[in-house]
């Protein structure tokens, strides 16, 4: 299968300390990838050189064959690439249902004079991001608290508003932090089945992950990092195999 | 579960804020006399609090200089129409586009800058235009102050007495308001409301962040530039202390009275913050004792203005 997102030897490194080491990786078009390894391993910061949050020290990333590596993160937003947050950002002020309405940003036109006159294809438009962002937060189970504030909801269900968010900007490839931190074992589980839906409907995913169990549910293609350097890659079952991953996890 | 606890939509709250201050500009439209004038100065500052608002509001960045773009729209209605005898409309017009090219040229550079860089910026800017009204003497007028500027009017139609101004200002406020409802329910409010949450999180959606706040500034330059012409067209006067730093600070207080990034709330801040200095102006020495006392009570009060306020009483009612 072809690859849309390609790591090539990419590196970063922080004064002295180099926290991702020539790492390359691809993510096939369908599917879902993980990233794992232990704390410290260079996980977020692979993450980062990934979304655009900072540049690489070298390597490069490719978005279906073309070099984003310098590109800001909004400018890898608009060519697919879309990310979720660690600690999750929401639009607090705002409620979830326009919350997610925020992320069709990308999908639909319309500016000062649009807004003001409100001409036919702006209602028309209007009217469908409503409809469509309805069905994004039937997609991840939220239909039910639409109109609550984003901040008013507990922590599981505000990772998964992120996600219905990011996927409103039509994502070729997402990318989800540590989408299981702070998750109980229900709201995991409801996570997992979430992503699995979103990947079974041609988005490529690449989750970076802490939380094992998560990542052999439902990765397709497991990467493992160990400090900074890629030890191993492959299925989920051929890499809980691998001595130099056991010998990462363990010693 | 039904209580709608945030977000931007949400209008039946503020009714009650909206009947108010129609009151308030029914009554002085009825009465006239000295309240008339305070209730127009109080919609023309309505308009340059709807553009901050904006700004501020619904993007949430911090402007200490939106009375620079006040002074430009004033000095250019004045100018135009007294050396030049052009007509208050087009005097207006050329006033928004030097207030819009002006924000443009100091924008762009300085929205990059974040938190207390911008507000230290833009005060600069504030001081910066009130220098150039006191020093440019052969156009300004300097001190002096430029006199005899034409009422507000299109062709023969001339806003001249209280009602005519009032009720001229009033419309002028109810389009504004409607613009900024409408605002907020787009896509570019959406995208001013997630610039205001979070700009990572905006640009992770692909929202060209810097882009956002410039077309924020513009439009409360915009709005600013307006109040100002509307001003020296109403008071038939201009000198540069009407766009001082008290402009800013009043500018704030309304907006906190009244309501950050609500839709009615610069229009009853503006109303509540100049009447109340009337109100009280029968205890004549401790009237700013009372003033500011008054200011603090609202706001320990209803810490998100009055459209704030009126908003929990709604929540309160049907629970």
């Amino acid at each position: 299968m072809n690859a849309i997102l390609e790591v090539r030897g990419a590196t970063r490194r922080f004064g002295g300390l180099t926290a991702v080491d020539s790492v390359s990786f691809d993510v096939p078009e369908r599917g879902v990838t993980a990233v794992i390894g232990p704390n410290g391993a260079g996980k977020t910061t692979l993450f980062n050189l990934i979304a655009g949050s900072m540049p690489p020290s070298e390597g490069a990333i490719l978005l279906s064959g073309n070099e984003v590596t310098t590109l800001p993160s909004e400018a890898r937003a608009g060519l697919g690439l879309v990310r979720t947050f660690q600690l999750v950002k929401l639009f607090q002020e705002l409620t979830a249902l326009e919350n997610v309405k925020v992320g069709f940003h990308l999908r639909t036109r319309g500016g000062l004079i649009a807004a003001l006159l409100r001409p036919r294809w702006q209602r028309q438009s209007e009217r469908e991001v409503e409809e469509r962002a309805k069905a994004l937060l039937e997609l991840v189970g939220l239909s039910a608290i639409a109109d609550s504030s984003a901040s008013a909801l507990p922590y599981g269900q505000q990772r998964l508003l992120e996600i219905a968010r990011a996927m409103a900007s039509g994502p070729r490839v997402l990318l989800l932090d540590e989408p299981a931190a702070g998750l109980n074992a229900e709201e995991s589980e409801r996570l997992a089945r979430t992503v699995r839906r979103i990947a079974a409907d041609g988005v490529a995913v690449l989750l970076i992950e802490h939380d094992m169990k998560l990542v052999m549910d439902i990765a397709d293609e497991v990467v493992v990092l160990d400090y900074g350097r890629k030890i191993a890659q492959g299925t989920p079952d051929a890499v809980r195999r691998d001595p130099a991953v056991i010998a990462a996890y363990l010693g | 579960m039904a209580v709608r606890s945030g977000g931007i939509g949400g209008r039946a709250a503020s009714i009650g804020v909206w009947v108010v201050s129609a009151s308030i500009v029914g009554y002085a439209f009825i009465f006239g006399g000295y309240l008339s004038t305070i209730v127009a100065f109080a919609l023309i500052y309505a308009i340059f609090v709807s553009g901050l608002n904006v700004f501020m509001g619904l993007t949430a960045q911090v402007s200490f200089g939106q009375s620079a773009f006040a002074a430009i729209g004033g000095y250019s209605s004045a100018v135009m129409t007294t050396t030049y005898g052009w007509a208050p409309l087009p005097a207006m017009l050329c006033g928004l586009v030097a207030a819009l090219v002006a924000a443009f040229l100091i924008g762009f550079p300085t929205l990059r800058l974040k938190g207390h860089y911008l507000a230290m910026a833009t005060l600069a800017i504030g001081l910066i235009v009130y220098e150039i009204a006191v020093e440019w003497e052969s156009v300004t007028q300097g001190y002096m102050g430029i006199s005899g500027i034409p009422p507000l009017g299109v062709g023969s139609l001339e806003a001249t007495s209280d009602r005519q101004i009032l009720l001229t200002l009033s419309a002028l406020t109810v389009l504004v308001a409607f613009a900024m409802s409408r605002i907020r329910q787009s896509r570019l409010g959406r995208a001013f409301a997630a610039v205001a949450g979070s700009e990572e999180a905006a640009s992770a959606l692909g929202i060209n962040v810097a882009r956002y706040k410039l077309v924020s500034f513009l439009l409360a330059a915009g709005l600013a530039s307006i109040s100002g012409s509307l001003f020296v067209h109403v008071v038939g006067y201009v000198s540069p202390e009407v766009f001082g730093l008290h402009m800013v600070v009043l500018a704030f207080t309304m907006i906190y009275i009244g309501g950050l990034g609500t839709v009615a709330g610069p229009i009853i801040g503006a109303l509540i913050v100049s009447l109340l200095p009337e109100m009280f102006r029968g205890l004549s020495e401790s009237q700013d004792l009372a003033y500011g006392l008054t200011l603090i009570v609202i706001l320990i009060y209803a810490p998100k203005g009055l459209v704030g306020l009126a908003k929990t009483f709604d929540t309160w009612r049907s629970q």
